[in-house]
């Protein structure tokens, strides 16, 4: 798309200025809402009752995050969202691992081993991205009883896979489409077993969709509520829930410094990964799901 | 206050002690129990903190389960979550017409050996002892009892409007004009459905009384719930949108409250547990805040009551655990302070009540003689009335009214008749 | 071998190899079987549970006195019902409208070889990664009239100036759709970008000197080229607005009284807060229907793309 816009002129120049007008509008607009959290999030509670939302703090303090932390109250624990940080990590690591490798051998099976019925398998599997979360609920909570795994982070992690994989499933399917089958043909008349295909031909390969897999697993198991709230005890709660107990506590005055502290935490993980990797996201997905 | 403190501590030296020497007896004895309640903020969290203190010196073990929000909306979907998968905490926050529910489920376990023993029977207030009943067996224990009907105001507010604290609408309504004038917004209120019909419902019962109250939104009368009464009562309680200011959406019922103390409101209606609000800012009743029945509801008490409900269990162990829980609740330590912290009065009328506010003490005395006169009747916006879903088609149209610009009396009076209905 | 398909490719080999090939043959449905199982079991047993339910009355907890399709019945009568579904097209057809035309607009501006384009693009796509739980706190304050923008334009010195969707029962659900704009919007630009970097530069080039405008190009020429990023963008927006859940709830709480309701949220206050898991069982079939009609012509065309492909 070279010499779209030709430079130098004053027209073009002009024309240059408002695209920039524009997308800065645009930036800004995206950026108010973390902008008023962070900004919020480090000044004292005196400074948010007087001062607007985007007035920048006069005294900048880091306690609201010490005290979102290790301090805030919910009940009777003044312990803040510190601990069910990780719990939320214990949760998502194997949560995102499982569901990955599940989706990753689903993908592989269902494009380069087809058999008969095995688009019907896909189409069967698709359903589940599809599926309203709150209409599982009570079922689920009967199932997590049977297996005696109610209230436990293995609970959490099994729910979170079984509806991960097929969002896992669909990304490495749509991936491994486009890659070519000649290869895992000679391959296969070399003798190579299925494993060994995947391992010596697909997974080299699959990185974008790797990356892909594991940021949407990532932050829709990070930012779950729904399931966090309903199958988990007073010990297991994911950092979401402990968040919400947070901000629906009330506490005489309400501290929205500490309040927005606690968001920024429970928001910071899923932020970075965007930040650091969303140009690889959205490149690998561009790669599987958008494929014409 | 006093009392509370030292007992429960000795009473735990002794108990490390026995603990310590006949160790296999006591560890048969020490039962753990899950409590899933939603008294989160501060002055709660404080007072349920009694309870564990004074479980933990029995020698009982509390695991602390809050889940906030919602006026515990969320508590019980976690409770229906953790019943279906069988594994239910083994007390949990519920109350009124709900615990009937559990109840016929076979989910809760009784009470009637303690409730036997400490005399439950002369010590509850027969209409508080029926709520905790379900099939002539005590299912649960009640903590406090809350009065809904209570408006709260800031004196110098009412001084800078030059008004009076009003005893009946009308007074509001002139007061209101005044106040406006003067620059402050006459009610605090937050647009949630619950919070619209409390107002509701204090508004009704000024209009029509607590008979109509009573038959309307207890018994579900048809004729009452579309009859004119209520549409006088819904027009009233419309007419109070012109006291409320425009950032009330969606607002909590505490933020509300912190306009009526940071002087940006004149009152606020709302039950007493807003007093733990004021009492966290270091007010005092009668001089920093007033407190007065609704206006037009001096004759009448809408009680809500927070109890615990026992789930059954099997363990002996946790059954013993479950028993003494039920017997500290109703102990005068922890009525005491944990009423202090919250607002209500205790639910048993005869702890000594001088280290009461003076708001309390006349909501005791309101509750007692009301209960005489027939002024006490359960509060259906806090689910003390009626069943879930029958509370829930109510809310729909009171909120719905309240909103919308369209929708005449008559039309949400003919709505409730069918909703009741349905709801059934 | 490439050329016989894929079923009598593998009977073949398994006639010939026996004990090591059939296991060979058979290993990808092996693989295959456990998440087959899930499928079946947790999502359409849980569908079919589900629908059992939405026939009972069931009122707290699961009970199986069935009643038929009364549940439905009642669903059709109640108001608050129609005035969720009605909200869940309105607020679904600008969602998805909106984030297109942002998401496409945005995306061929950041195409014209901008400085610091990287940096523009992850602010545009953060709000992806950041659930409502997190922002619904910051979007109460922006969209509140007294607390957020309404408050800050009006101490700039505009005092006539009103921004008050939030508890205006009409314009309520436009709230939603501003907070769910930001949220994917910038999602769907991403797509588009990477659409637009696919389109072989050639087509355009010829375009040009053709002597077409450079408006004219873009309509004409590359929108047409991502028909296939439209179309999977409209099914990613399209199932997002269908579960949108915890938007409503941190946002508007379904509000003022329940002119902001959706499906998602009607279901979940019927059947966990109302004690009505009859009737939100069925709710939630209804909304099992309207995912059905999206995904049908989905999945067809998902599967007549992998035969050309």
């Amino acid at each position: 798309m070279d010499n779209v816009i030709r430079r130098r002129t004053p027209a073009a120049r002009l024309g240059r200025l408002t695209l920039y007008a524009v997308l800065i509008l645009a930036a800004l607009f995206y950026l108010l809402p973390l902008a008023v959290m962070l900004i919020t999030s480090v000044k004292p509670l005196s400074e948010i009752s007087a001062g607007t939302l985007l007035a920048l703090p006069q005294a900048p303090t880091l306690e609201p995050w010490a005290k979102a932390w290790g301090e805030a109250c919910t009940g009777m624990r003044c312990e803040g969202v510190g601990g069910y940080f990780f719990n939320s990590i214990a949760i998502v690591v194997p949560a995102v691992l499982i569901s990955t490798v599940i989706g990753a051998l689903n993908g592989y099976a269902l494009t380069k081993w087809r058999f008969k019925g095995s688009e019907l398998v896909f189409a069967l599997m698709l359903f589940g991205c599809f599926i309203p979360f709150q209409v599982v609920l009570l079922p689920m909570a009967q199932t997590l009883g049977w297996l005696g795994l109610s209230s436990s982070r293995a609970g959490l992690i099994l729910v979170h896979v079984v509806f991960g994989i097929a969002f896992t499933t669909l990304f490495f399917r749509n991936f491994y489409v486009a890659v070519p089958t000649e290869l895992v043909s000679a391959a296969k008349l070399d003798g190579a077993g299925f494993f060994r295909i995947f391992w010596r031909i697909l997974l080299p390969v699959s990185a974008p969709i790797i990356v892909v897999s594991v940021i949407w697993q990532f932050t829709q198991i990070w930012n779950d509520f729904l399931f966090g709230v309903a199958f988990s005890a007073h010990d297991t709660q994911p950092v979401t829930v402990a968040l919400n107990n947070l901000v629906n506590t009330s506490t005489g005055v309400r501290e929205y410094n500490v309040d927005m502290a606690a968001a920024m935490i429970a928001a910071l993980p899923t932020l970075v990964v965007y930040v650091l990797a969303g140009k690889y996201f959205v490149r690998g997905l561009t790669a599987g799901s958008v494929k014409g | 206050m006093h009392a509370l403190k030292h007992p429960p501590l000795l009473r735990r030296t002794l108990l490390g002690l026995a603990v310590a020497t006949a160790l296999g007896a006591a560890q048969a004895q020490a039962g753990e129990v899950e409590v899933l309640h939603w008294w989160t903020s501060g002055g709660e969290a404080r007072a349920a903190n009694v309870l564990k203190e004074l479980m933990e010196g029995e020698g009982h073990d509390w695991q602390d389960f809050a889940v906030a929000g919602g006026g515990g909306e969320t508590a019980m979907t976690v409770l229906k979550s953790r019943a279906m998968s069988g594994n239910p905490p083994s007390a949990a926050q519920i109350k009124g017409p709900e615990i009937q529910e559990w109840g016929e489920l076979g989910l809760l376990g009784d009470l009637d050996d303690v409730a036997e023993a400490e005399g439950w029977n002369e010590l509850l207030p027969e209409i508080v002892a029926d709520v905790m009943k379900h099939d002539g067996q005590y299912v649960a224990v009640p903590v406090n009892v809350h009065r809904v009907n209570w408006l709260w105001a800031n004196p110098e507010v009412l001084d800078a409007a030059g008004v009076a604290l009003p005893t009946t609408l009308d007074e509001l309504f002139a007061a209101g004009e005044a106040i406006r004038e003067a620059g402050y917004v006459p009610l605090a209120h937050g647009g949630q459905p619950w919070q619209d019909a409390t107002v509701f419902e204090t508004v009704l019962l000024a209009t029509a009384g607590a008979d109509f109250y009573r038959r309307a939104l207890v018994e579900l009368d048809p004729e009452a719930l579309g009859g004119e009464e209520m549409i006088e009562a819904l027009a009233t309680f419309k007419r109070m949108r012109e006291l409320m200011d425009d950032g009330m959406s969606g607002r909590d019922w505490n933020i509300a409250t912190s306009m009526v103390i940071g002087g940006d409101a004149a009152m606020q209606i709302m039950g007493d547990w807003a007093k733990g609000e004021f009492t966290a800012a270091g007010l005092t009743a009668g001089e920093d805040y007033l407190c007065a029945p609704a206006p037009g509801t001096a004759e009448a008490f809408t009680f809500n009551i927070d109890s615990l409900a026992m789930f059954r269990v099997t363990e002996e162990a946790e059954r013993e655990a479950q028993q003494t829980l039920a017997r500290l609740v109703l102990e005068p330590t922890f009525q005491e302070a944990f009423n202090l912290a919250k607002g209500s009065i205790p639910a048993r009328p005869d702890i000594d009540m001088s280290e009461f506010d003076q708001c309390a003490q006349r909501s005791l005395e309101d509750f007692q003689h009301t209960a005489e006169t027939g002024g006490l009747v359960p509060s259906m916006a806090h689910g003390m009335a009626v069943r879930a879903d029958v509370q829930g088609a109510i809310f729909d149209i009171v909120t719905n009214f309240f909103n919308a610009s369209d929708m005449t009396p008559e039309d949400a009076a003919k709505r409730m008749t069918s909703a009741a209905q349905v709801a059934m | 071998m490439s050329t016989v398909s894929s079923s009598t490719r593998t009977s073949r080999v398994a006639v010939g190899r026996p004990a090591r090939a059939r296991l060979q043959a058979w290993l990808p449905r092996l693989v295959l079987s456990p998440s087959i199982a899930i499928s079946l079991f947790f999502v359409y047993g849980f569908m079919l549970w589900t629908f059992i339910l939405s026939l009972t009355n069931s009122r707290m907890l699961p009970s199986y006195d069935f009643v038929g399709f009364a549940q439905y019945g009642r669903l059709m009568v109640n108001e608050r019902w129609w005035v969720a579904s009605t909200n869940l097209v309105v607020f679904g057809a600008l969602f998805v409208g909106i984030c297109l035309v942002v998401g496409a607009l945005l995306a061929i501006l950041l195409d014209q070889r901008i400085r610091q384009e990287g940096a523009l693009r992850t602010l545009y796509l953060y709000p992806m990664a950041l659930s409502f739980i997190v922002t619904g706190v910051v979007w109460k304050w922006l969209l509140n009239p007294s607390l957020g923008i309404q408050a800050m334009v009006r101490s700039w010195g505009f005092e006539s100036f009103t921004f008050d969707w939030l508890i205006n029962p009409d314009m309520a659900v436009y709230t939603l759709v501003i907070a769910a704009v930001w949220q994917a919007s910038g999602f769907v630009m991403a797509l588009f970008l990477a659409g637009l970097r696919g389109i072989d530069d050639s087509i355009i080039k010829a375009a040009q000197l053709d002597g077409a405008s450079l408006p004219r190009i873009y309509l004409r020429v590359v929108i047409p080229c991502l028909r296939p990023v439209v179309f999977s963008a409209v099914m990613i927006l399209a199932h997002i607005a269908i579960k949108s859940f915890d938007l409503v709830v941190a946002l508007t709480g379904g509000g003022p009284g329940y002119a902001s309701d959706l499906p998602a949220t009607f279901m979940y206050a019927h059947a966990f807060t109302r004690a009505q898991i009859g009737l939100g069982s069925a709710s939630a079939m209804l909304m099992l229907g309207g995912v059905l009609a999206i995904l049908i012509p989905y999945l067809y065309s998902e599967l007549r793309s992998r035969k050309h492909g």
